[in-house]
């Protein structure tokens, strides 16, 4: 044995000690996971090495397995039998997609990213990660590495994609708290925005990759548990898509070199934080975006000449799950004294488990070792020859001839034990707005100050700090309009310069709706990712879906019970409108407890759902701003009374009950009418209504076009009967879109949208006015399209 | 014949692909290069008509843009490059690639004093940090100049085109800057476009803002040539931001350069 490997003195140690061996080690492994181990090694007759026991603890972690999404839950409601539930993910998740059935899906869930197809030559993989804890610590490393481990993934799938596209999503604090009311030990949320913002800016801008499409929220709860998702499409050859390891393939590690950096990422992400996490620095990676590059770069040219048979990112347990994964079939040996280190001085399970960022390893036939290194050296990149892929079964790693770990794989793999959770689910009740006389009020402040709300205002000092451009085929950009300043609903790429073939990327998140009903927020999130890519010109046939659950401590019942809300939602709301997941990641322990008062804060439970749906023509495409003037304006969909964890209700500090539901009979119809008539050519602009309701959403139109509305909501078409003007005006209903239609095509556009509701609200002008007459036809919002726009570009923060 | 054109590549390099796609649209035949494979003699520079310099960030951009891949041009292909620029070959840098260009000293190139030869070139402008303080993408008008440039040849319009930078302010010492205008070899400025125009360009018609609102300037010869905006980003209508709301031909506002390249060398060297 090695003198540099310690073992850990498990078999005789009582529950108890086999805690603080977890505790003390960062393993974030649970008794009975310890206990499961301790009878492991009880039957081998030996303790455990370092190596050993931090691999499994890595390859067991939250983080890699998704402990949670597949364990058996038990969950109850007020009223109703206790449900088991046999694995959320399985149930909700991987069932959907199984029977929606879709020929276009490539590969779902197996690989580091979904693979769907694109055209005759291409695939497209896309995948969103989060990197939630790093970011709260050091937002600007955080966030660059988690924008640098999502562009990997796509890397490592199949055999190599091309990154063509970044998409990213920040829930941040309110950039204007005070700062004694700061958590102990967490970073204001003006800094913690300011570094991943640069951070995401520096990575992706210094990678040549796209960043078009993203979201900002803002809300109190996420102060000490700031959010932040990385997504990343990729292009790949569809000759490129699959992967095997032989025994006898060389494990070649390709990229920087390994440190004491991120060591323990896995597990520390599978814990909640405290007001003493800031001094855990080492578990935040350092990022080098050239690096990456370079690895990109010749790992590219060698996929194309075939030399190697598989491929992975070093991504959350460095080598140790890296390599477990890819010889998970077969067996591996690996020697730990090859690998080229940043400094001397690592202990060799620190070598083994660092995260030390810009790694991929890849099985090369030794046939092509030769060919590799050259392609390698003159891009100016490192490889290194780790160990070779065997036929053992065994994951065995050497250190200077010693071996010093031996596991099974079958154990490594396998031998988690089954557990069962406990969720419970109580529907909260909240205070109601009273109602505003329809006689009386005017709603022009009203609309102002959702305009200029941090959640709904422009992230244009954000969004042209990313370089939406580069590659050359972004068509349909982040930021849209006569000034190239309005918000666009999603983006749209043509990866093939000069080829009509497109892939549109979008997504929706709506935490609010969670404090009325996960069920409702999830829902909403996917129908808000439909709207906004069937908005830009794409249809329900062609799309697909990715989950990225952020949740709290999932041990604890009532936060479970939102999970599984949420996980029932969108096996409902993905069935019915036929739009399958590829993909997706979960995120939990979200939640900061301060030590000292033993208060517990936890996030908001936030499901995101990201969108990418294929076209074969981006001439069909329409962007959100208005044309010209004398169009008629619709509001295709019905309105419900929906206010329910709306912004209206925000800024007047409610919450209310009655979020907005999704009705997918309806929304599916709507949908599907209007992709028709899009793709004929029938609607010169489109937006999708969400946050603020009709009001947000026409006027969002209105001054990014240039162009003034008329608007009347006795028009509006209604699901049941709305008497509030404001209700009208602001309610979040789903499945709703505001249209322009030139009047020349009103008949042929009505008849396409046969079947569906829809309200012929008014029409663009020919002036800067912009007015809203209320049910009684008294104008109710009197203002001008420069005043909105003004309220909408008020700077997030000073 | 097709003429060559070589497209440098180094580490942190990324807008080699969109620049190949635009040489070849315009008719040219492209190659895309690693600087290794120049430096080791792998490739010839002198088997080639055009060499591009693309946008990325060499090297990083550690110390300043463009500045580590300048100092490994001056000092291991200064013969090469030398010889290329003699035998009146095209020399382009986009974005980082202008940066390159500046940081060598190939632009704006000798003053009207000095007549010695290329190795003594030295760095006499630069592309400064804007004043912005960051990184911006947009899209900018530009005004074509009459100048001496190969590359903006017969271009009578003003060009619409983005940028995407964070060191993109040219400034220089008044000498320089005189001589510039001078000797016509400013070849764009930015511009307020169909704006309400005034004397004063200010940010964001400017988007960095440059001396004299320059946005790309050439040699003496008119053949070698630079400029922050990208061309290559402009290539098909769909690249412009608004080709959902205005009549747009169908190629794009930057095709033009790179056809403008490709004429010359055949002209040129109709070997």
């Amino acid at each position: 044995m090695s003198p540099e490997v310690n073992q850990y003195d498990i078999l005789n140690s009582s529950d108890d000690e086999l805690m603080r061996i977890s505790r003390e080690g960062t393993l974030s492994l649970n008794l009975k996971e310890m206990q499961t181990i301790q009878t492991h090694f009880r039957s081998l007759h030996r303790n455990p090495t370092d190596v050993e026991l931090e691999t499994i603890a890595q390859t067991w972690s939250e983080h890699c397995v998704h402990k949670t999404f597949k364990c058996i839950i038990e969950y109850s409601e007020p009223n109703k039998k206790t449900e088991r539930i046999e694995g959320l993910f399985p149930t909700y998740i991987q069932r959907a997609t199984e029977e929606i059935n879709k020929p276009w899906c490539v590969s779902v869930f197996s690989d580091n990213a979904g693979i769907i197809e694109f055209d005759e030559d291409n695939n497209l993989v896309f995948k969103v990660e989060t990197h939630n804890h790093p970011s709260a610590i050091e937002p600007y490393g955080g966030a660059g590495t988690g924008i640098g481990g999502v562009i990997r993934d796509s890397l490592g799938t199949g055999l190599g994609a091309k990154p063509i596209l970044n998409t990213d999503v920040f829930c941040f604090g309110l950039p204007d708290m005070a700062y004694e009311d700061l958590p102990k030990g967490t970073l204001h949320p003006k800094r913690v925005f300011k570094g991943v913002v640069s951070g995401v800016r520096d990575y992706g801008n210094r990678m040549g990759i796209p960043t078009a499409n993203g979201a900002i929220l803002f809300d109190s709860r996420y102060t000490a548990n700031p959010l932040v998702f990385c997504g990343n499409v990729g292009l790949i050859p569809r000759d490129r898509c699959d992967k095997s390891v032989e025994p006898g393939d060389l494990i070649v590690a390709v990229g920087g070199r390994t440190g004491r950096d991120g060591i323990h990422g896995a597990t520390f992400s599978s814990a909640e934080l405290d007001d003493t996490s800031e001094n855990l620095g080492s578990v935040v990676q350092i990022g080098n975006p050239i690096m990456e590059k370079k690895i990109v770069d010749a790992l590219l040219l060698a996929r194309d000449r075939n030399l190697y048979r598989s491929i992975t990112d070093c991504g959350a347990g460095g080598f140790s799950s890296a390599v477990g994964e890819m010889g998970e079939d077969t067996g591996a040996e690996v020697h730990l004294e090859n690998i080229p280190l940043k400094y001397d001085g690592l202990a060799p399970w620190e070598i083994w488990l660092s995260e030390a960022q810009e790694r991929m390893v890849i099985a090369v036939p030794p046939e092509n070792l030769d060919e590799l290194m050259e392609i390698c050296d003159s891009e100016m990149v490192e490889a290194t020859i780790l160990g070779t892929f065997t036929d053992s079964h065994r994951l065995q790693v050497f250190y200077q001839d010693n071996i010093v770990g031996d596991l099974d794989m079958g154990f490594l793999h396998k031998g988690l034990p089954e557990i069962v959770k406990q969720a419970v689910w109580q529907p909260p009740k909240h205070t109601e707005m009273p109602s505003r006389d329809n006689d009386t009020e005017d709603y022009t402040d009203d609309l102002m100050q959702l305009l200029a709300s941090p959640n709904i205002a422009s992230k244009e000092s954000v969004i042209r700090q990313y370089d939406h451009e580069v590659q050359g085929g972004v068509v349909i950009k982040p930021l849209v309009g006569i000034e190239n300043d309005g918000p666009s609903d999603a983006c749209v790429v043509t990866p093939v310069i000069g080829k009509p073939t497109a892939v549109i990327v979008a997504n929706g998140i709506n935490p609010r709706y969670s404090d009325v009903d996960p069920y409702h927020s999830a829902a909403g999130a996917i129908d808000e990712t439909l709207r906004n890519i069937i908005a830009v010109g794409g249809t329900l046939e062609k799309t697909a879906l990715l989950d990225n659950f952020c949740w709290g401590n999932p041990d604890k019942p009532d936060r479970l019970g939102e999970l599984v809300r949420a996980a029932k939602a969108c096996y409902d709301i993905a069935t019915a409108y036929g739009t399958p997941f590829i993909s997706g990641k979960d995120s939990l322990y979200n939640e900061y407890s301060d030590t000292t008062t033993g208060e517990q804060r936890a996030i908001p439970a936030t499901l995101l759902i990201s969108g990418i749906c294929v076209i074969p023509d981006v001439n069909c495409a329409v962007t959100m701003d208005v044309k010209s003037a004398n169009n008629l304006i619709y509001v295709v969909g019905n309105t419900y009374p929906e206010l329910g964890g709306s912004h209206y209700f925000g800024i007047h500090d409610y919450i209310g009950n009655n979020a907005p539901i999704v009705r997918p009979d309806e929304g599916k119809q709507v949908m599907e009418s209007l992709s028709k008539a899009i793709n004929q050519g029938l609607v010169r602009s489109c937006h999708d209504c969400s946050e603020g309701g009709i009001g947000v959403a026409a006027a969002e139109m209105s001054f990014s076009g240039g162009i003034g509305m008329d608007l009347h909501l006795k028009q509006v078409a209604v699901g049941e009967e709305i008497p509030n003007d404001d209700v009208r005006l602001f309610s979040e209903s789903n499945s709703r879109f505001i249209v322009e239609v030139e009047q020349g095509d009103q008949v042929e556009f009505e008849n396409q949208m046969n079947g569906v509701s829809f309200g012929n609200i008014g029409k663009t002008i020919d002036s800067n006015e912009f007015r809203i007459h209320g049910i009684k036809s008294n104008c109710i919002v009197d203002t001008t399209i420069e005043k909105l726009k003004s309220a909408w570009q008020t700077p997030l923060y000073s | 014949m097709k003429p060559k054109v070589i497209i440098l590549r180094t580490a942190g390099t990324n807008c080699d692909s969109e620049t190949e796609v635009a040489f070849k649209l315009a008719g040219g035949h492209t190659d895309l290069v690693h600087i290794q494979n120049l430096i080791s003699g792998k490739v010839n520079l002198s088997d080639y008509h055009i060499l591009a310099i693309p946008g990325g960030f060499s090297y990083g951009d550690d110390i300043a843009a463009g500045i580590l891949l300048a100092v490994e041009m001056r000092h291991k292909l200064s013969d090469v490059l030398e010889e290329f620029v003699a035998d009146n070959k095209l020399i382009i840098g986009i974005c980082n690639g202008f940066q390159v260009l500046v940081r060598t000293g190939l632009l704006p190139g000798l003053s009207k004093e000095k007549t010695t030869t290329n190795s003594d070139v030295t760095q006499r402008a630069t592309l400064a940090m804007n004043t912005s303080t960051r990184f911006e993408c947009r899209w900018v008008d530009l005004k074509t100049e009459e100048s001496q440039c190969v590359f903006t040849r017969g271009i009578k319009t003003n060009l619409y085109l983005p940028v995407a930078h964070a060191e993109g302010r040219f400034t220089a010492p008044q000498d320089v800057l005189d001589e510039l205008e001078d000797n016509n070899q400013v070849v764009f400025r930015y511009s307020t476009g169909s704006h309400p125009s005034s004397d004063n360009i200010e940010y964001p018609y400017n988007p960095n803002g440059s001396d004299l609102n320059i946005a790309g300037i050439c040699d003496k010869t008119g053949r070698i040539f630079g400029l922050m905006p990208h061309p290559e980003r402009f290539l098909t209508k769909w690249n412009h931001p608004r080709w959902t709301r205005e009549d747009l031909p169908d190629i794009g506002d930057g095709l033009v350069l790179f056809k403008n390249a490709i004429v010359y060398a055949k002209t040129t060297f109709h070997e």
